[in-house]
């Protein structure tokens, strides 16, 4: 398959070497070597070859391949989470792109393959992503490209509401559940006499026990018996769907729960590759004559604007600092509590453990837990970074404030649920009519109006009933409620409740 | 099959010829592209589909650098979480692009169609073209690439080429050069007047618009004539001629007299370019304020009798203020229905500024 000329064979079996006696450990690698137009069909498709017909990756690919021709932006690099791992380079690149490429994705291709978070995916999606494209082809020769499509739209449009978590934790299914409960009857005592029954069993106790069980009975005829944030799979398991309606709902869910890792680990999967390509770049590949076009590249890279967050540059900043802490034992108890400024700048117990540190990280490790963890004051400091808020009055964005508590806070609350707003299925069964009911757990930001009524309505044409949302919207408790006809109305509820609890809450620094 | 599929779609669904419910969701998306020390932004159009999803205000968001509480950040922020799919690595290029490809871009974009120039405006000048290649020629025009090419096939089919070692040495006779031949190019000459009201009632934000409406059509025209020249003409109850400069910085109180700017746009045009020679483009922003009914009629004469008959076509821009009635587009719409020569455009907000050159430039005049 591999397509690479001579030269660049030879630095590849060389780079691969280096990256191993670094101790990282990857799939197999296949590089490729394609043209631009490759490389941007392509990354429209998420990095695989095939996907299904839809109008989205033609969007993907106009933006991508518009902006290479115009000279504004080019991409360097690709590489799929697959066993093995397939990763691009484009044709054209100058050597000391290859170069950097080919190291920047071996460290992708470590992480894929040793983060935990990405242990539940599928690793041969390449073929599940042909199969689904050949399915949905299939549906849209029996019922029409127009018909899927919109359906797909529909769906891609609730593509977010999935339960991040569930792929980590194995829980009872609703039918699981129900099950067990239907198998309890009052148990008695077994009795030999029958003149004894009456002391063994008292009927008082009987009766009270048939009481117990039934007011089980009626709790958990509220359905589902617990909220479900896996809004996709409650739609494709409950609502009234065509068969073809429920595989594509199955498909575009797959998928996202595919991409779901890639999510959760932004900062600290690019923050681990660009670490490596910078270490072995400057250490063992880089000739003389590349030094400046390699820190062009790599300081492009990294380069941060004030209102964005570069998530290379704090994951590599974060994983040089956590190795130079664990180099010289800046952490633990007597490092916490030194409050010795002078002390704490000359601190070096010469443990080394800094490498031996940096890969356990990136074995247990997802941006949330990692920056709740590793992000420090000092850190902050360093690298200038600030909390931004919209200034109503001004109308614009100001630097709102430097405190580290805040800037936690908001880095958390923007990775917590990939900073969406978290919504569950509250009750299928709303009032008795079938009307579906979702809550959004308002943690203090309201959703966007508009986009929220739009998604609403596709909510209500995929549910076939009615669809109520609770939410907060300008600190007013809101139920906005969309008929089967897609008409929308909204009411106001009682009093402002306190924030609700969560254990997604972002206040826990 | 495949992302050409996906692309003519995607394109179909932007243009409205199939799922005109989605027009709504359509934005329009921006490129930064950069030119001298300008940012501008390209449109790109692209499909929002709606999603759950926080209000981008009240988010925040962290940031980097330098500043202290309170200080503006510079730029818009972006949005720096959202759903990585296999994030490509994807580098921002500090390209900066010439005015010819700035042109060809909104061109593009808009839609936009080529320019007509008045037939009898043309003069014929022969130019050189180079896009032969022929064997001989001298160094300073040698084509590497071909060059490189005769010389490598050479190479393999001696079978003296060694992958290890791909050292080519060109002989004379691979050696290749540009060779050119002469063409006959039409040479058009155009002149922008642009006049704009600067009483009172014109803001800060009005200006920008007309600013930035400014560049792109100097940027389009400028594609289509070489010899292309700008004046400028400010007003409120008097006109004057003003640098560029001056033009964007003015700000006076007072009435306003739209006649006076007509008046002096037609006499830099009787003294300075003869419409036989010259493509004649006057552009006229406001925010829709005359001072009294009889001058509206004044100007509607000079409209009439001078201009229409002579320019390539009269812009009218009315930007919204908060003062502005926009009474001048309306009088303009009675007196002139449905007159091609004459556009009117109203531009309420920096967004609808696009749609506006559009409306200018659309008819390919």
């Amino acid at each position: 398959m591999a397509n690479l000329t001579p030269e660049l064979e030879k630095w590849r079996v060389k780079i691969l070497k280096i990256a191993e006696g670094y101790g990282l450990d990857m799939f197999e690698t296949i590089f490729e070597l394609i043209t631009y137009d490759q490389i941007n069909q392509f990354a429209s498709y998420g990095g695989f070859p095939v996907r299904y017909p839809h109008w989205r990756f033609g969007m993907e690919y106009e933006q991508l391949s518009k902006s290479y021709e115009y000279g504004l932006s080019k991409i360097y690099e690709m590489v799929v989470n697959t066993d093995p791992c397939y990763a691009y380079l484009m044709e054209g690149n100058r050597m000391v792109d290859q170069k950097l490429v080919m190291a920047h994705v071996y460290g992708h291709c470590d992480f894929f393959k040793n983060n935990q978070w990405f242990a539940p995916t599928n690793r041969k999606m390449m073929d599940a992503m042909a199969n689904h494209a050949t399915r949905i082809r299939r549906y849209t020769d029996r019922y029409g490209v127009d018909t899927v499509e919109d359906f797909i739209d529909k769906v891609l449009s609730l593509e977010n509401l999935i339960d991040r978590y569930s792929p980590y934790i194995k829980k009872k299914t609703e039918k699981e559940r129900q099950d067990e409960a239907r198998g309890s009857e009052v148990s008695l005592l077994r009795v030999n006499r029958d003149y004894m029954d009456e002391y063994i069993n008292p009927p008082e106790f009987v009766a009270s026990q048939k009481q117990r069980l039934e007011d089980d009975a009626k709790r958990s005829a509220k359905f589902p018996s617990e909220p479900q944030r896996d809004i996709l799979a409650f739609l494709m398991h409950y609502a009234p769907l065509k068969n073809w309606q429920q595989d594509i709902i199955a498909i575009i869910r797959d998928e996202a729960y595919y991409f779901a890792p890639q999510g959760m680990t932004k900062i600290m999967n690019e923050g681990w590759a660009s670490y490596w390509h910078s270490k072995m770049m400057t250490r063992d590949i880089l000739n003389d004559s590349e030094v400046i076009d390699f820190a062009d590249a790599h300081s492009g890279t990294m380069a941060m604007s004030p209102g964005g967050f570069n998530p290379y540059k704090i994951g590599i900043e974060l994983f040089r600092d956590i190795e130079e802490r664990w180099n010289k034992g800046r952490f633990g108890k007597q490092w916490n509590e030194c409050d010795d400024i002078h002390e704490k700048a000359r601190w070096d117990l010469n443990l080394g453990q800094g490498r031996e540190k940096i890969f356990e990280v990136r074995r247990n490790y997802n941006d949330v837990t990692f920056i709740d963890e590793f992000l420090t004051e000092e850190f902050c400091v360093q690298n200038k970074m600030f909390v931004y808020k919209f200034n109503r009055r001004t109308g614009q964005y100001e630097v709102d404030t430097k405190d580290f508590k805040a800037i936690k806070r908001q880095l958390l609350f923007q990775l917590t649920n990939f900073g969406q707003p978290i919504i569950q299925v509250e009750d299928a069964n709303f009032e008795n009519r079938g009307e579906l009911l979702l809550t959004h757990l308002w943690e203090g930001v309201d959703m966007q109006p508009d986009y929220m009524r739009e998604t609403l309505k596709n909510v209500a044409a995929i549910w076939g009933r009615p669809v109520n949302l609770a939410t907060v919207q300008d600190e007013q408790p809101m139920v906005f409620r969309c008929e089967s006809n897609g008409e929308l109305s909204e009411h106001k509820v009682g009093e402002v409740q306190q924030g609700p609890p969560s254990e997604t809450s972002s206040d826990e620094s | 099959m495949g992302i050409r599929e996906d692309h003519s779609r995607f394109k179909d669904i932007v243009r409205g010829r199939i799922k005109e419910n989605f027009k709504k969701y359509v934005t329009q998306g921006e490129m930064i592209g950069k030119r001298e020390n300008d940012f501008v932004k390209i449109p790109v159009p692209s499909i929002d589909l709606p999603r759950f999803k926080y209000g981008p205000k009240q988010r925040g968001g962290v940031g980097q650098g330098q500043g202290q509480a309170g200080d503006p950040l510079n730029g818009e922020p972006q949005d720096g979480s959202g759903e990585a799919g296999n994030q490509p690595g994807q580098h921002e290029l500090e390209a900066t692009l010439s005015m010819e490809e700035l042109a060809e871009i909104l061109g593009e974009e808009l839609e936009l169609p080529d320019i007509q120039p008045k037939g009898r405006s043309r003069i014929d000048v022969v130019k050189s073209k180079y896009s032969g290649i022929a064997p001989v020629g001298p160094e300073g025009l040698r084509h590497f690439k071909s060059s490189y090419k005769r010389a490598l096939k050479r190479y393999i089919s001696s079978g003296t080429y060694h992958p290890d070692e791909p050292v080519i040495i060109p002989i004379k006779q691979d050696m290749r050069y540009r060779s050119f031949k002469p063409v006959v190019q039409p040479q058009t000459n155009a002149v922008v007047i642009y006049m704009m009201d600067v009483s009172g009632s014109m803001g800060e934000e009005q200006k920008e618009i007309v600013r930035l409406e400014s560049f792109w059509i100097n940027t389009w025209l400028k594609k289509h004539y070489k010899g292309l020249e700008t004046r400028f003409i400010i007003h409120d109850a008097t006109a004057k001629e003003v640098d560029e400069k001056t033009f964007f910085s003015t700000s006076e109180s007072g009435g306003t007299l739209i006649s006076s700017a007509y008046k002096l746009a037609m006499e830099i045009v009787q003294a300075d370019y003869p419409f036989d020679q010259w493509n004649i483009y006057p552009f006229h922003f406001s925010d829709g304020d005359n001072w009294s009914g009889e001058d509206t009629r004044l100007c509607m004469r000079l409209l009439h009798e001078f201009f229409l008959p002579n320019v390539n076509q009269f812009g009218y821009g009315q930007v919204e203020s908060k003062y502005g009635s926009g009474q001048f587009a309306k009088d303009l719409e009675r007196e002139f229905p449905n007159d091609e020569r004459l556009v009117i455009s109203k531009i309420e907000t920096r967004d609808k500024i696009l749609d506006s050159i559009k409306d200018f430039l659309g008819k390919g005049k």
